[in-house]
């Protein structure tokens, strides 16, 4: 099993004829994710080719969830029309929207997200690199090369980080069954809990690596959820032991308010709560190993 | 982006806000010139993006415009926290019956603007939080209706009693609300708020951050920013839209990606060694980036060693070398290169750098533990 998208998965894509779109439209085609519709305004009509598929681009999400029972979207939308595009998206009758797009203004977020919650649509970013599930689909940006069908759950505040964790469980002959990034704004959608919620309710999921950065208490709330919840094994990582204060490093989200966010804070909470924290990113392979008694 | 105290307060005098007046110098003559056209008594506030002005004696009192001229000479050009005062605030002195806190930020765990309120003023709202949390009223805003009248109200009357003051407090909150929405802001801060003597409320400091990513749509907020606040090194990079944060030690480092550019510094600290940066080159890199962050990370005298570590997703391995080689032609480097590349064409990136004399670690820790142990002998 796999959590938030399997094969009955129908993905229609924002902003498919954009620079991003289009390349990752083509990649997740590869990867045998169903693709059934794209949409750029004004191009209604027109089609998308990608390998031996040719995927119908609408002007709205509404004709396209319409047309082609689309139930998920991602978001390659220009950040000053991403907002915009997740409120679409939510209101179109698909359950599942992925926001990729980077430097969404945060008020613009506070009211796209309460938008999205009041219709029951699960959101996952912006600012994020979306989700695989091995074997499955993907929806995002994750280079499907670097995973394998295995039974660890991977969830990440970061992209390229989460592709050096997942690259190194792989190459010891460990695969997943999704890794999720989750994003790195103040303001996202599904966090830590809800991915961990998730996992512990899919059979297949044996060991899950969770990788946090500084900023915020998401990671600290997550690990009280885990010690009151989870029967497999945590592994974490904290990203950012070196940052200094009141610097936002990259990541809109990730910065150190006053005392609060540190990396210090969260590997202690973390530790506190049972999880096993890796020091260096190779860590998490071998912690991982040794939770699933390999 | 954080702005000046003088900035802030033209924003909140544009929302209503009742701001005492005032103006900057930039020399003891227009302090003085500027003290004497306010009256004589003034204060002479430090204008830096950093908190702790008065302790470093960066904020004084002066009884005569002469008085504010010798004041200005001494904090004009002192340093705070590492940064230096290029400019000073001359503003009224205000006699204070009571001070209060009104703040409006993110709040990440509600989603929400949140407002936060606490009739113990002028002083640092974190350690009110910790010692006397009950003196801290929070209101959350919800995104959908804005500021709600019951709110600012409450607000007023958990700081007044007076109903005069709680009249013009609830404006206040409705002001403030207006400054930090309409203007993107992530913090908008008055700390103090003061009651005069005569009754009046004035909101005699200001702190406003504005969303980074709300800029490109907030051309006049956008221009406050202040170059000469920050490390050139910082302007250039943001120019070459590049994330990058100066550090104080001496690896000079270069990644793909702000978790792993942070994971990289990390380690570079687990090896014993001290990041010279961060510096996150960005997803779909292409070679001009590469140049530019090396340009930045060659000007700053401290780095003994470069590091590179390249995880290839988006960003393609080739890129990056190609990236590196151009620059060795550009620039003349004369610091060792340390490459980590792997992921999306890495065997291209690795024939490219074969070609141009550079060897490249697939692995993460052998590359950033060699680039440690040279910095360190170098």
């Amino acid at each position: 099993m796999s959590i938030f998208i399997d094969t009955s998965t129908r993905l229609a894509v924002q902003g498919i004829t954009g620079r991003d779109g289009s390349f990752h439209t083509q990649q997740m085609v590869e990867y045998g994710t169903n693709v059934v519709a794209g949409v750029t305004p004004g191009k209604g009509g027109q089609t998308f080719e990608a390998g031996d598929r040719s995927i119908p681009i609408f002007n709205t999400m509404d004709e396209a969830v319409e047309a082609t029972r689309a139930n998920a979207s991602v978001v390659y939308v220009p950040p000053a029309f991403a907002s915009g595009a997740i409120m679409e998206a939510a209101d179109s009758g698909v359950d599942f929207v992925v926001a990729i797009t980077e430097g969404i203004p945060v008020l613009d977020m506070t009211r796209a997200y309460a938008f999205v919650r009041d219709r029951g649509v699960r959101l996952l970013g912006p600012n994020c690199p979306g989700l695989i599930s091995p074997g499955k689909g993907k929806v995002g940006i994750i280079p499907a090369q670097i995973t394998a069908e295995g039974p660890v759950g991977v969830v990440s505040r970061s992209g390229t980080l989460t592709y050096e964790a997942v690259h190194q469980l792989t190459e010891a002959g460990i695969g997943q069954t999704t890794c999720v990034g989750i994003g790195g704004d103040p303001i996202i959608g599904t966090n830590f809990i809800d991915c961990l919620e998730a996992f512990a309710g899919d059979p297949d999921t044996r060991a899950v690596v969770m990788i946090g950065e500084i900023g915020g208490t998401d990671e600290q709330e997550a690990a009280a959820w885990v010690k009151a919840n989870m029967e497999i094994p945590v592994v974490g990582f904290i990203a950012g032991q070196t940052a200094p204060p009141g610097r936002t490093m990259g990541h809109a989200g990730a910065i150190i308010s006053g005392s609060s966010g540190t990396a210090e804070e969260k590997i202690r909470v973390f530790e506190e709560n049972g999880i096993a924290v890796a020091r260096r990113p190779v860590d998490i392979r071998d912690l991982i190993k040794e939770a699933l008694g390999l | 982006m954080d702005i000046h105290e003088y900035q802030a307060k033209e924003l909140f005098m544009k929302a209503g806000l009742p701001v005492p007046p005032g103006e900057v110098a930039t020399t003891p003559d227009q302090a003085e010139k500027l003290a004497q056209e306010l009256g004589g008594r003034v204060v002479v506030k430090a204008q830096v993006h950093t908190g702790g002005r008065g302790k470093a004696g960066g904020v004084k009192l002066a009884s005569s415009p002469e008085e504010a001229r010798k004041h200005a000479e001494a904090i004009l050009g002192m340093s705070i926290n590492g940064l230096t005062v290029q400019k000073v605030l001359i503003t009224p002195a205000e006699d204070i019956t009571s001070e209060a806190y009104v703040g409006v930020l993110i709040d990440r765990k509600k989603q929400s603007a949140t407002f936060m309120v606490s009739p113990e003023g002028g002083v640092d709202i974190e350690a009110v939080a910790e010692t006397n949390p009950d003196a801290i009223l929070r209101v959350p805003v919800d995104p959908r209706y804005g500021l709600l009248p019951h709110q600012a109200y409450r607000m007023a009357t958990f700081l007044y009693e007076d109903p005069k003051l709680v009249k013009q407090a609830t404006r206040v909150m409705h002001q403030l609300y207006a400054a930090f929405s309409e203007n993107s802001c992530s913090l908008a801060e008055i700390n103090p708020l003061i009651v005069t003597p005569e009754g009046d409320l004035k909101a005699i400091d200001a702190k406003v951050s504005i969303d980074d990513n709300a800029l490109p749509a907030l051309p006049e907020v956008a221009a406050y920013r202040d170059t000469d606040a920050e490390p050139p090194s910082e302007t250039k990079a943001r120019e070459a839209a590049l994330s990058f944060v100066k550090l104080d030690g001496n690896v000079g480092c270069c990644v793909n990606g702000a978790g792993l550019a942070m994971a990289t510094m990390d380690l570079v600290k687990y090896y014993g060694g001290d990041p010279a940066n961060f510096l996150d080159i960005g997803g779909s890199s292409n070679p001009d980036k590469v140049v530019a962050a090396l340009e930045i990370i060659t000007a700053d005298p401290s780095v003994k060693v470069i590091l590179f570590n390249i995880f290839g997703g988006i960003t393609r391995c080739d890129d990056v070398a190609n990236g590196i080689v151009e620059a060795t032609k550009r620039i003349d480097i004369q610091t060792p290169i340390y490459i980590r590349l792997t992921g999306t064409n890495e065997t291209e990136a690795l024939a490219i750098l074969k070609d141009a004399g550079f060897s490249a670690y697939t692995s993460m820790d052998e590359v950033v533990e060699t680039a440690v142990q040279f910095a360190a002998q170098a």
